[in-house]
């Protein structure tokens, strides 16, 4: 996995709450086998409209998204963190987050920086009056930032510390918990035989 | 102090715990479909790593598998692919499948249970937000993504916070007519989407304990709708009776040492919940949902919601979108919405006693001329005991579509799906904005109203129909 430190792009404002997986990113989009490639189905009902804010060109070449709360509820699908980093978007920040959506986010290497509504809100307005503008989200600082001058906008953000870590390291999950493989063995010598098998 | 199911459930199965870290897991049983592991099979190609316990893995075809036509081969390309890829790696890796045509193949959530694969204080993990399902035996059951499918197929664990935990106590028992779908829409409504994120819920109280397996199922499965990580109902004599005997069940002196231990699992008397929830069964009637998320429910016998009327700023701007997108005025009794097709299924309400109760009303009567009725049974195990019991004589007599086994048109994956500004009545547990197909708008009941809906048209409850002539 990529590391991510500091990221710093045009930030789109989805002023809409509780934006679940099917929105992201609709079932019938999910039938590749591959993990690029989801971008077209990136929320893919609102894309025909003209007015919906991606398909305005100031926001075109978007990375960091600014969501309602309650952003990635609903399914378990993957597919949603990869329809993201697949269009381009590197970060998404949000008020709250769907407990599954945030935790892929995490292991795909999507930033997902939870921050409080009124941040959100003050970012949405700044987008809007500043289409194309930036947004930088460092996570060596935990901060999100945006503008300048005397409306600039600077919070911190949540993001679980342990995330964090293999975020700015960049490490594979998997390799980490085979580091403690000597662990898992000694649970497995201990499992009860009764436990059910799908393979005899 | 005593510690609550969820926590001896969790305490069993820590590999590995380390002050900073998430716990390291041991995952008892790992389901799988065709929509969310190809990728996570091909992550492990490419390090060269192999299934580490293929022998706790169990692999099925569901959500993207037609219910016509199953035993020719799929006619979109783009599914075949996918299910191609399952029946691959299912082989290469030596994983256990059950595929279309197979006898035990079906939603991967009514399958586990069917086989006694699921059985009490196990950790169950599948690449679904609905196998939360499996928590209404007493395990701790929760959906993951593909990078997670990946680990537990490599390690056969995964790391994981400490959830906090919740108590939802309901109290009394269940009016005659409602069910454990109206339970829980009922719940959901009540603490919102997002009520329960971040906690490991315990369902408990009377009302609870008086529901049969399928009625818990229908429960836990839709813990993940208002946001839970997982949902479990301590196990009781009710689940020993239903696992016993099934294929994959415990026997003899394994089944009594399994017994013993489960029933060790309740929650001690002293044990403390971070929240709880009391609600009472008595009062509860038929529920359905008017919005495009499962929290946006009422009453059958309520009227369409005015947005104006909700304090919170974001739910009443929701509401309006929700309104806009389902086509309702706001004032609307629920009863006079009318709706074009009836779903009945899902690893919601696609097991055997759901579709005895749907025949039940359906028996004598018929479907409305202007609705098309589905009825898609959640395993060919289902399917066979359905039409051995004459069901699916009486849905086709009443005009229904009799299918084969899937997820069909909970999730529009499939052909099974809704054309734009078409309205449903749905079993299933979701009614995002284009969940049955582009456009469709979803109303969640429960099979008792399903089947009456089919009925009249409208949405509709038992109540309000015809007595059938003697
Ligand atoms: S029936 Fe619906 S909710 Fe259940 S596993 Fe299939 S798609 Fe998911």
């Amino acid at each position: 996995m990529e590391k991510f430190t500091t990221h710093t792009g045009v930030g789109v404002p989805l002023r809409r709450s509780n934006v679940d997986t099917d929105q992201i990113i609709p079932a019938v989009y999910l039938k590749r086998v591959t993990r690029t490639g989801f971008e077209d189905g990136l929320f893919a009902a609102w894309r025909n409209d003209p007015g919906f804010v991606l398909n305005r060109s100031e926001y075109a070449a978007g990375s960091v998204l600014v969501a309602g709360p309650d952003f990635g509820t609903g399914s378990s699908r993957e597919h949603a963190v990869w329809a993201l980093q697949n269009y381009g978007f590197r970060a998404v920040i949000s008020a709250r987050f769907g407990d599954i959506f945030r935790g892929n986010s995490g292991k795909a290497g999507l930033v997902a920086a939870q921050v409080d509504q009124k941040v959100v809100q003050r970012l949405w307005d700044h987008l809007e009056s500043n289409p194309g503008s930036t947004v930088t989200v460092d996570l060596e600082a935990r901060i999100v930032k945006a503008g300048e001058g005397i409306g600039a906008i600077e919070d911190s953000f949540d993001i679980d510390d342990y995330t964090r870590w293999r975020l700015l390291e960049g490490l594979d999950d998997i390799g980490i918990t085979l580091s403690h493989e000597d662990d898992i063995v000694a649970y497995e010598s201990l499992r009860p035989s009764w436990k059910p098998a799908t393979i005899h | 102090m005593g510690r609550t199911l969820s926590e001896k459930v969790w305490d069993e199965h820590v590999v590995r715990s380390a002050e900073g870290e998430p716990d390291l897991l041991f995952i008892d049983l790992h389901l799988i479909h065709e929509v969310t592991s190809p990728q996570a099979f091909d992550g492990l190609r490419l390090s060269g790593r192999s299934v580490r316990r293929p022998d706790l893995t169990l692999a099925t075809e569901d959500h993207n598998v037609p219910t016509l036509d199953w035993d020719k081969p799929i006619a979109d390309p783009v599914s075949k692919t996918q299910v191609d890829t399952l029946r691959r790696n299912a082989e290469e890796f030596g994983v256990r499948l059950h595929p279309l045509g197979d006898i035990e193949q079906g939603i991967v959530h009514i399958i586990g249970p069917q086989l006694g694969l699921t059985q009490p204080g196990m950790t169950i993990v599948c690449g679904d937000s609905h196998t939360s399902t499996h928590g209404a035996f007493g395990a701790i059951a929760f959906g993951i993504g593909t990078s997670e499918v990946e680990h537990v197929l490599a390690t056969q664990t995964l790391s994981q916070a400490r959830p906090k935990t919740m108590a939802v106590t309901i109290n009394g028992s269940l009016p005659e007519g409602v069910t454990a779908k109206d339970m829980v829409l009922a719940l959901i409504t009540h603490t919102g989407t997002g009520g329960g994120q971040g906690y490991i819920v315990e369902y408990r109280g009377q009302a609870i304990e008086e529901l049969s397996m399928e009625g818990r199922m229908t429960v836990c499965n839709m813990s993940i709708e208002w946001g839970a990580k997982a949902g479990l109902i301590a196990p009781d004599q009710t689940t020993f009776d239903y696992i016993e005997g099934r294929a994959e069940a415990p026997t003899g002196a394994d089944w009594d040492a399994a017994v013993e231990h489960w029933k060790s699992l309740a929650t001690d008397d002293d044990a403390v919940f971070d929240r709880e929830i009391v609600l009472d069964a008595s009062t509860m009637t038929p529920f359905v949902t008017w919005g495009t998320n499962p929290g946006q429910g009422i009453p059958l016998g309520g009227a369409v919601p005015d947005p104006a009327q909700f304090e919170d700023p974001d739910d009443r701007i929701g509401a309006e979108k929700a309104l806009e997108y389902m086509a309702l005025e706001a004032g609307t009794p629920m009863r006079e919405v009318k709706v074009d097709t009836v779903f009945v299924g899902s690893c919601t309400n696609g097991r055997i006693e759901d579709l005895r109760l749907a025949a039940e009303i359906l028996k004598g009567r018929s479907v409305d001329q202007d609705t098309r009725l589905l009825v898609v049974p959640g395993s060919v195990r289902v399917r066979m005991q359905a039409e051995d019991e004459g069901l699916d004589v009486v849905f086709k007599e009443a005009g229904g579509e009799w299918r084969g086994a899937g997820c069909s048109m909970c999730l529009g994956m499939n052909p099974d799906q809704l054309t734009p500004g078409e309205r449903s009545a749905s079993t299933s547990n979701r009614n995002f904005e284009g969940r049955q197909g582009k456009g469709g708008r979803t109303h969640l009941v429960s099979v008792p109203v399903a089947a009456a809906t089919a009925v009249r048209g409208t949405l509709s409850s038992p109540a309000d129909l015809e007595p059938l002539e003697a």
